[in-house]
């Protein structure tokens, strides 16, 4: 029953005109009268190509001037210079060392509440969607459902006292 | 598919420029011998993977994988690492003997032949589909809200479980701290 519900939703869905809306679809991608850049940044890989170029060339600009400072400016260093520099006493012993296991909730926690969130993603990008197809109530519920048991565990975790800073 | 059609179609280029560095951060993962740097190159794998994911066009998979295992795995292993294994940095029992590490090469290699041969045969010919079809997030929630409601919410009880474990095993009873002798 599931199975055969499934589909016809998709194809419904399919048909409302917000579920594409962010990016246009192959019919705009192909039209004749736009250039090759333009193309192709209208396609899938468009979004990814501009960060990969505004990368590249933050690379470039960042190297440039850290490799430009470095022929320029003359280089002298002595012990004095690479002490820290109006820090306080001058550190002890390794950097490294041993962490309370108290910590580890907190990593835990984070985790556990990473997980929610990558759940409420596709709730919160489709909402609109799913009010469209007139189940916008339901989904409302069942996210209130989900996150109403993961706050138990916060409300666990609070009552034994894991999130108080001592 | 010959050499030619290989060359010039440009998703294999962008595939290799990911896979090769994923593939010398993978194995620096096993070999060096300081665990903070191993964790760090993991990272490196972990986000060639979201990268290779990016390309198969499963965009929220990938960002899944950015969020939750490069966000939060990692998180974890490093304060695992931070727990555990102090003064940090270079390890020399990390270093084993050379027939474990041959043990390990052919474990490694049969676990890969046999996930290798089972995907071949499963996907043999299919291809992906093309880069405007690609899955949305909207339609993840749909079939999420419409098909796979009642998992979804046993997600919920099954994190809910992970965080009550995680509570009990990683904190001690203030009153058993007493009795140890812990001082604040």
């Amino acid at each position: 029953m599931c199975q055969s519900r499934a589909v016809p939703l998709l194809a419904l869905a399919a048909q409302t005109p917000n579920l594409y809306s962010p990016r246009p679809g192959p019919q705009a991608a192909s039209a004749s009268h736009k250039g090759f850049f333009e193309t192709v940044l209208d396609q899938y890989f468009g979004d990814y190509i501009t960060v990969a170029a505004f990368l590249g060339m933050g690379a470039l600009l960042v190297a440039g001037a850290v490799l430009a400072s470095a022929a320029l400016r003359p280089n002298n260093p002595t012990a004095v210079k690479s002490q820290s520099y109006e820090c306080g006493i001058d550190p002890v012993g390794g950097g490294w060392s041993q962490t309370q296991i108290r910590y580890y909730i907190f990593a835990l926690l984070f985790l556990i509440f990473d997980v929610e969130a990558v759940f409420i993603f596709p709730w919160a990008v489709g909402l609109e969607t799913f009010s469209d197809l007139g189940m916008g109530v339901f989904v409302l519920v069942e996210m209130v459902i989900f996150i109403g048991i993961l706050v138990l565990g916060l409300v666990y975790a609070v009552r034994k006292g894991v999130l108080r800073w001592e | 598919m010959d050499v030619g059609d290989w060359v010039s179609t440009p998703q294999n280029w962008v595939f290799l420029v990911i896979a090769l560095p994923m593939l010398f951060a993978g194995f620096k993962v096993v070999q060096t011998s300081n665990v903070v740097h191993a964790v760090l190159y993991l990272v490196g794998t972990l986000g060639g993977s979201a990268a290779l994911f990016i390309l198969l066009g499963a965009e929220f998979v990938a960002w899944t994988v950015v969020l939750v295992y490069i966000g939060a795995v990692i998180v974890l292993f490093l304060f695992g690492i931070m727990i555990t294994r102090a003064p940090l940095g270079f390890d020399v029992t990390l270093s084993h003997p050379v027939r474990i590490r041959v043990a390990a090469a052919v474990v490694a290699f049969v676990l890969f032949a046999l996930v290798g041969g089972a995907m071949l045969a499963e996907f043999e010919n299919q291809t992906i589909p093309e880069a405007a079809d690609a899955t949305r997030t909207v339609e993840i929630g749909l079939s999420i809200f419409d098909r796979f409601v009642i998992p979804f919410e046993v997600v919920s009880v099954v994190l809910l479980a992970a965080l009550i474990g995680g509570i009990v095993l990683a904190r001690r009873d203030p009153a058993e701290e007493e009795e140890a002798g812990v001082v604040r």
